[in-house]
């Protein structure tokens, strides 16, 4: 049987600064070459999922425990969740201008490298690497030169995302709404780049509002987030049968 | 006879210097005694309390022989040393390089004062006047082209000295060169350097002046730079500041022929508590001209940061393109920074915009390069070098921009 990569236990998480509730009670448990969607309606939590498990600033976890391959997440910087191989591909990713994607993504690995006490990537294997994995999904190579995200197009800025995951090489990767803005062409260019990536040692949670990116990426497991909690699981036709009857009458079912 | 009364700082300032030596600085001494140093009731002068410098005690520095390990600073093949305002050409190299160089006062400095004006009530001026050792002159000929660049090396030795740097330049028609000047410490401490610097920058002609300001942490620097333009000419100043107690840059460019072109970058990058204030003012007299500024601060701990960019556009000044930038980063809770962009347009053809933005870093920028396995240390120095190196770029030369890389490697610990 293939290992849990993250375990999610009775999550409980507030937003700092208003005290208020958002993820209460969540379990979820994810293992080494699956790949698990998890829907909901909006307000659900669903991004709140996402930075609190990647570490972002702003959330209280007052409850339950989050680890990675045995690594407990919770206690360690945004940064040391990456460097033990979590990946967050983000749903608005950021425009930081005057930083090149290639001069950040260098650093980055250089620094998880060292982390892991590997050796530091040479200019040449690096730039080998951008080559081979920009090709994962179509990206046109001079983009990786250019600073992070500044002026890409939305379909630019989402194949950013995974072409840094393919070049991180993830153990649990987190797509945030990853299929939002997104035309049909370009979907199906991100999905095959995510595709590629499935491997019997990762792991991937496919957060989203629509099944429509679930065709391309086909889940393992179906989870429905609602009012801060896991509540209720199934296989892809559960997604199917989300998108025809919407979210109500699970919430329905569940105050019945 | 009028009766002066001569104020008690002043006083109590020129007590420790003396009398002028010089029978000829005597006017300029009688001058000194009639002026008082600026409070904060002075607009000029608003966010830049001086009381570090006027509470006096320096000395008056001594010619001296040492020789002085300079090569972490030199990027230059040609270079003159000046030592606590004191010119030491016995330790300096420029024989190849084809200026003409002279070491002067009296009269020669004089002259150069009627071509480029001073601002005679400012008292830091009137002081360098009365105190200054010799003046440099540097005489670029007419169309000499890509020559040096010459790099000008102020070092700071020894303690509570005042330093008098005196330059006057001249760029002749047609001619396009470079200037560096370093500001460095060698065992420096609670020193004040008062820097005044005079640029003439004939018609046609290009001169480029790039300033890194490095003094000790305890050492102040005022620095006074006077330019006048001439037609077709096109003037450039790039300052960095990294190190000081009090820093005050007054840059003044009159601009009085047509279709010139001026530029200035500047970036301070501070700690501890340092205070640094750039005051630029650009006089757009004439018609067909344009000007772009844009200083950047990167400000740590208590440190304070002034920028106060005046522009003035006269009422016959006619299609004048002014453009004018002020970013500030605050990277503590403490620091501070004090922005103020004038523009005062007297004519109507005039495009003239100015910005000034003033913040933290980017919390969503350093969220997402944390996420990519950049610690918080490394993702600031990515995020900062991001900001000020458009001004860095602009020292355009290889070795002095790793000079400065080097230097913020030294004083701030960020590698970029």
């Amino acid at each position: 049987m293939s290992k849990t990569l993250l375990d999610i236990q009775n999550l409980h998480a507030e937003i700092e600064d208003e005290g208020k509730a958002i993820l209460k009670g969540l379990n979820l448990a994810v293992k080494a070459g699956e790949v698990h969607a998890i829907m909901g309606p909006n307000g659900a939590g669903k991004s709140t999922l996402a930075s609190v498990v990647s570490g972002k600033d702003g959330y209280e976890v007052t409850d339950g425990s989050v680890s990675m391959d045995g690594a407990d997440l919770l206690e360690m910087d945004a940064d040391e969740r990456a460097k033990e191989g979590l990946f967050l591909a983000f749903q608005y990713p950021v425009e930081i201008p005057g930083v090149s994607n290639i001069n950040f993504l260098r650093t980055a690995i250089n620094e998880i490298r060292e982390y892991r006490g590997e050796e530091t990537i040479s200019a040449k294997d690096f730039m080998a690497m951008v080559r081979e994995k920009s090709a994962v999904v179509e990206m046109d190579p001079k983009l990786a030169s250019r600073s992070v995200n500044e002026g890409f197009s939305g379909g630019e800025k989402k194949k950013n995302e995974i072409f840094q995951m393919a070049m991180l090489n993830p153990k649990v990767a987190i797509l945030d709404e990853t299929d939002s803005g997104l035309d049909i062409d370009a979907l199906r260019i991100v999905a095959s780049g995510v595709n590629k990536l499935r491997s019997e040692n990762n792991a991937i949670i496919i957060i989203t509002h629509y099944q429509r990116l679930l065709d391309y990426i086909v889940p393992d497991y179906v989870h429905v987030l609602a009012d801060g909690k896991i509540v209720k699981t199934g296989d892809k036709n559960l997604a199917l049968e989300l998108e025809e009857k919407g979210y109500d009458w699970i919430t329905d079912e569940i105050n019945a | 006879m009028d009766t002066v009364t001569i104020s008690e700082k002043v006083e109590k300032f020129v007590s420790t210097l003396g009398k002028p030596l010089d029978e000829s600085r005597n006017s300029a001494y009688q001058h000194l005694l009639g002026l008082d140093f600026p409070t904060s009731r002075d607009e000029y002068w608003k966010y830049t309390r001086v009381g570090k410098i006027s509470k006096g005690g320096f000395k008056l520095p001594t010619t001296q022989s040492e020789r002085i390990n300079l090569n972490d600073y030199i990027v230059a093949n040609d270079y003159l040393v000046i030592e606590n305002g004191i010119i030491r050409s016995d330790i300096s190299q420029y024989s190849k390089l084809n200026f003409d160089i002279e070491f002067v006062d009296g009269e020669s400095v004089q002259q150069f004062d009627n071509k480029v004006e001073l601002n005679k009530d400012d008292i830091f001026t009137a002081l360098n006047d009365a105190y200054f050792s010799k003046a440099v002159q540097i005489k670029i000929s007419q169309n000499k082209v890509n020559e040096g660049p010459l790099q000008i090396i102020y070092v700071e030795q020894g303690e509570g000295f005042v330093a008098n740097n005196r330059i006057q330049i001249i760029a002749e028609k047609s001619s396009s060169n470079e200037i560096i000047q370093t500001f460095v410490s060698k065992d420096g401490s609670s020193n004040f350097v008062n820097h005044l610097a005079q640029y003439y920058v004939e018609e046609n002609a290009q001169l480029t002046i790039h300033t890194v300001q490095n003094q000790a942490e305890t050492t102040s620097l005022v620095s006074t730079t006077q330019v006048k333009q001439e037609a077709n000419s096109t003037f450039r100043i790039n300052t960095i500041t990294m190190n000081g107690l009090l820093i005050r840059n007054n840059i003044n460019i009159a601009v009085e022929g047509q279709n010139c072109e001026t530029y200035m970058n500047g970036a301070a990058v501070t700690k501890g508590k340092m205070h640094v204030d750039n005051h630029t003012f650009v006089d757009h007299q004439v018609s067909n001209c344009m000007s772009d500024e844009n200083y950047k601060y990167v400000l740590g701990d208590q440190s304070t940061g002034v920028f106060n960019g005046k522009v003035i556009v006269r009422q016959d000044a006619q299609v004048i393109n002014a453009y004018q930038n002020n970013g500030n980063i605050l990277l503590s809770d403490q620091a501070t920074v004090n922005s103020k962009p004038e523009l005062e347009i007297y004519a109507d053809d005039v495009k003239c915009s100015h910005g000034s933005t003033t913040g933290q870093l980017d919390e969503d920028a350093m969220f997402y390069l944390q996420a990519r396995g950049i610690s918080k240390d490394g993702a600031k120095q990515l995020l900062v070098s991001a900001f000020i190196n458009e001004v860095i770029d602009s020292f355009s030369n290889p070795q002095l921009i790793d000079l400065v890389e080097r230097l913020i490697e030294k004083e701030h610990g960020w590698s970029f």
